[in-house]
């Protein structure tokens, strides 16, 4: 049998925690060649990134343990070579870049420093290494690169400092380059640069490059083969555009049926009726800085509108803003008609209860010190007219199983639930103040794909079962695409598009609507081929 | 920065106006220093003189008044004690609590970030449980108990070391020793905890995949992140040296600052008092800007 560049053979690893122990991945058998890209593909907790971490001698032992297994580099067993020797390989012939650039790069030490560093550890005098470092500054792209050597990682927006983490994994040549959901943190348009950068990179160098992803869109962008995993185990394997026509696994059939894009988009409704909230020429400014320039749009009863656009393009900000959260600096924001920027403080506090916000991230939105029955019931004690507190027991019982739990789950506490869950916790603890406006932002984003599509399904029956109407913010188009019926498209703080679904995503207006849903990836292999094909044509031009 | 040095310093300066007024008028209610400084059958006719001599006839406020009208010419007073001007005894005291924080502070230092960050770097091995184990018992040893058994120790028994006073080297090593061992444990165990925390981050995990070799990975990646917090607890260590170690400085018969404040205080020599407070003032605020300064230096998302 002929050697692969990188083999990983029947790969077993177990993590001792206080609860006992877990394999992480059990039995995993993968190999990467010069010039290809394999994908590793899995949820939270697929033991996806364990095998690449092996590899790279970064797990901690103990309280991890290679229980069996070979990690073969070139014909030769990694695990049976010595510490001194597994480092000569690492960011020499194996590097690695991660999901988050800024925790990952020392924010202490100038990048041009840190780029250097990879080179003097192997060996490189420090005059060349510095001005190789300014050479590959200039190759991935980061504007200014003299300056940007003597700069520091915050100093960087997050797709410059993927740029740096790239530069950095490039200095020495590598054979192969693995990478840990490099693009997960970044917008659409950042991560459709990143790939191109790292698919050029591969070409020029020829490096196996190994792509650790939750998504499918991304395998379908670069990859050549794919591995998908579930509970520490291989499902299936095989060519990247094969394993996504042709799913053998139940577990990648779902995978692939969960992934958001490629529901029906709504007919236009009408809205002709009084609206539930007018927004007009809503402004905002943090210091000189102004995050809203003026956004006027309207949500009608039992609607679903969606903000997206980029970081920074000011979409938080717009439903804070009409929340006040933050105070406005103009414009109004009327619900049924009363202006929520100028209502005085008791009104207000009476308006709350029928405008609520599921944020983001449950983990930090639900206090964990509160059992799923105190975070609910606390609406009640708030706002005592809703619900006497003999019925409130019984009402969190029937909370907890509308949004997919049961009714023994009230006196656990958040930290016993999966993200999931505690997404579910949340929209529960919205819908105990019987709102009107569910206010969205990123309430999905940060779930699996799985669990998103069962959160969306969620949202979508208690609209049409409450009458509910939704704000949506969200980055991800194609949630966007499956959920909504109104598209709202935000940049540098101003509404640049606004229309109904289908218009805004099969006949966009604007040049920049039509580069975001450019720069989004389609879990299809054969659409991303295609796409890729149109914008090489598009280049010379 | 000049703005922020600037800024700090009218902060500083008023908080120090008000402790001159409170320690002016709380040492005044002491009593009558004339009690202890002439003799016990002196007349009183001496006794008025005396009190004429130093001005405590006036009303509080008036001598108040006269203080800090001395204070704007930048005279502190006379010591009643040593009679001559009670800043050349407070500087005089101060010099040598000066060189006894800055000896002692240097080796606690050194070793704590030394030894701290081994600890860390392998947590829970031999090494980390030994380190743990002796820095906190020297951590909660009360400083007047070691400074007696070393001197029975060292001094009485074994006449390896004088038991107190100034004049040789050999002087110096019992106070400064006693005086290593708290601030030891417990800037040990903050470099070691902020050392874990710092090892474990995800930059760490880059220099690894980077291939860095160990010693780098802890000294240049680990401890510039980690000594961040471990500053504030030296800085306020070494204040505490500063401000007189007065128990050490008692025992050991050093001359220092802390010894000279309780004296002054026991005999009521108002002016050295008040000298001795605005010093130690001025160097807790030196001190203070220094650990900002050396914030900023070592972590460049810090600017003032």
């Amino acid at each position: 049998m002929a050697d692969h560049l990188l083999e990983v053979r029947d790969l077993s690893v177990e993590f001792h925690t206080a609860a006992g122990t877990v394999k992480a991945v059990q039995g995993v058998t993968w190999h990467l060649d010069r010039g290809e890209t394999l994908a590793i593909l899995g949820e939270s907790g697929s033991g996806k990134s364990v095998s690449a971490s092996a590899v790279m001698n970064l797990i901690d032992m103990p309280p991890g343990k290679i229980t069996s297994g070979q990690i073969l580099l070139d014909g030769k067993d990694m695990l049976k070579m010595t510490a001194e020797q597994r480092r000569q390989i690492n960011g020499k012939r194996i590097a690695m870049i991660f999901q988050d650039p800024l925790a990952h790069l020392n924010p202490v030490y100038t990048v041009g420093w840190q780029i250097a560093e990879i080179m003097t550890t192997h060996g490189t005098a420090k005059a060349e290494a510095q001005s190789r470092a300014l050479a590959l500054l200039k190759r991935v792209g980061l504007p200014e690169p003299e300056v940007a050597m003597g700069k520091y990682p915050h100093q960087f927006s997050g797709g410059q400092r993927q740029r740096l983490m790239i530069a950095m994994a490039m200095a020495c040549k590598p054979d192969i380059l693995i990478a840990d959901e490099p693009t997960t943190a970044l917008d659409v348009t950042v991560q459709a640069q990143i790939l191109a950068l790292m698919e050029e990179l591969q070409h020029e160098t020829g490096m196996g490059l190994l792509l650790i992803t939750h998504d499918l869109g991304v395998v379908a962008e670069i990859a050549d083969r794919v591995v998908v995993m579930n509970g520490g185990r291989i499902v299936e394997e095989g060519g990247a555009a094969e394993v996504y026509r042709n799913p053998k696994h139940p577990y990648t059939k779902k995978l692939i049926d969960a992934a958001p894009g490629k529901g029906a988009m709504p007919e236009e409704r009408d809205r002709s009726a009084q609206p539930l909230l007018q927004v007009e020429n809503l402004q905002l400014s943090y210091g000189a800085f102004k995050a809203l320039k003026g956004a006027s749009f309207n949500i009608m009863p039992g609607e679903t509108v969606a903000v997206v656009g980029e970081s920074g393009s000011g979409k938080s900000t717009l439903a804070r803003a009409i929340l006040r959260l933050e105070e406005p600096d103009g414009g109004r924001a009327l619900y049924n008609g009363k202006d929520l920027v100028t209502m005085g403080a008791r009104e207000l506090y009476g308006l709350r209860r029928d405008i609520q916000m599921v944020f983001q991230d449950p983990t930090q939105s639900l206090n964990p010190r509160m059992t799923v029955f105190q975070l609910i019931s606390e609406a009640w004690v708030i706002h005592p007219d809703i619900l006497p507190r003999a019925q409130w027991k019984e009402r969190v019982g029937e909370l907890l199983v509308k949004v997919g739990l049961s009714r023994e789950m009230a006196q656990r506490y958040p930290h016993q639930f999966s993200g999931g869950q505690r997404q579910r916790i949340a929209i529960a603890r919205a819908l105990a103040m019987e709102p009107k406006l569910i206010i969205c932002d990123e309430a999905v984003s940060a779930l699996d794909v799985s669990i998103q599509a069962q959160v969306i399904a969620l949202l979508e029956g208690l609209r049409r079962e409450f009458d509910l109407s939704y704000l949506f913010i969200a980055h991800d188009l194609p949630v966007v695409k499956d959920f909504a019926d109104r598209v709202i498209v935000m940049k540098s703080g101003q509404i640049v598009e606004e229309g109904p679904v289908r218009q805004v995503f099969e006949n966009p207006a604007q040049p920049y609507t039509r580069a975001l849903l450019a720069a989004s990836l389609d879990p299809d292999p054969e659409v991303q081929a295609r796409r890729r094909a149109e914008r090489k044509e598009a280049l010379p031009a | 920065m000049k703005q922020f040095i600037g800024k700090r310093a009218i902060a500083s300066a008023v908080s120090l106006v008000g402790l001159v007024i409170l320690v002016f008028f709380l040492s005044r209610l002491t009593g009558d220093p004339t009690d202890l400084y002439l003799p016990i059958d002196a007349s009183q006719e001496m006794r008025d003189q005396f009190r004429e001599l130093n001005g405590f006839n006036d009303p509080l406020i008036v001598q108040f008044g006269r203080y800090v009208a001395d204070l704007a010419r930048l005279d502190f007073g006379q010591s009643i004690r040593e009679a001559r001007p009670a800043i050349d005894v407070v500087l005089q005291g101060f010099s040598w609590t000066l060189s006894l924080a800055a000896i002692t502070m240097t080796l606690v230092t050194i070793a704590a970030i030394v030894i701290g960050s081994l600890a860390a770097f392998n947590v829970g091995g031999v090494f980390d449980r030994i380190t743990t184990f002796f820095s906190l018992i020297g951590a909660s040893a009360p400083d007047f108990w070691i400074a007696i058994v070393a001197i029975v120790i060292f001094a009485v028994n074994l006449h390896w070391l004088p038991t107190s006073g100034t004049g040789t080297p050999w002087h110096w090593v019992l106070p400064v020793a006693v005086l290593f061992i708290r601030p030891f444990g417990l800037i040990l165990q903050v470099v070691r905890g902020s050392m874990i925390t710092a090892l474990s981050s995800p930059y760490v995990k880059t220099a690894k995949a980077k291939g860095v070799r160990s010693r780098p990975i802890i000294f240049v990646h680990g401890l510039r992140n980690g000594m961040l917090p471990v500053i504030t607890v030296i800085g306020d260590q070494a204040a505490g040296i500063l401000n007189g170690a007065v128990v050490v400085e008692t025992i050991f018969g050093f001359p220092g600052i802390g010894k000279l404040m309780i004296d002054s205080i026991l005999q009521r020599d108002f002016a050295v008092v008040l000298a001795a407070i605005m010093v130690s003032a001025l160097a807790i605020f030196i001190m203070n800007l220094l650990i900002d300064l050396a914030y900023a230096l070592l972590d460049p998302r810090i600017r003032y």
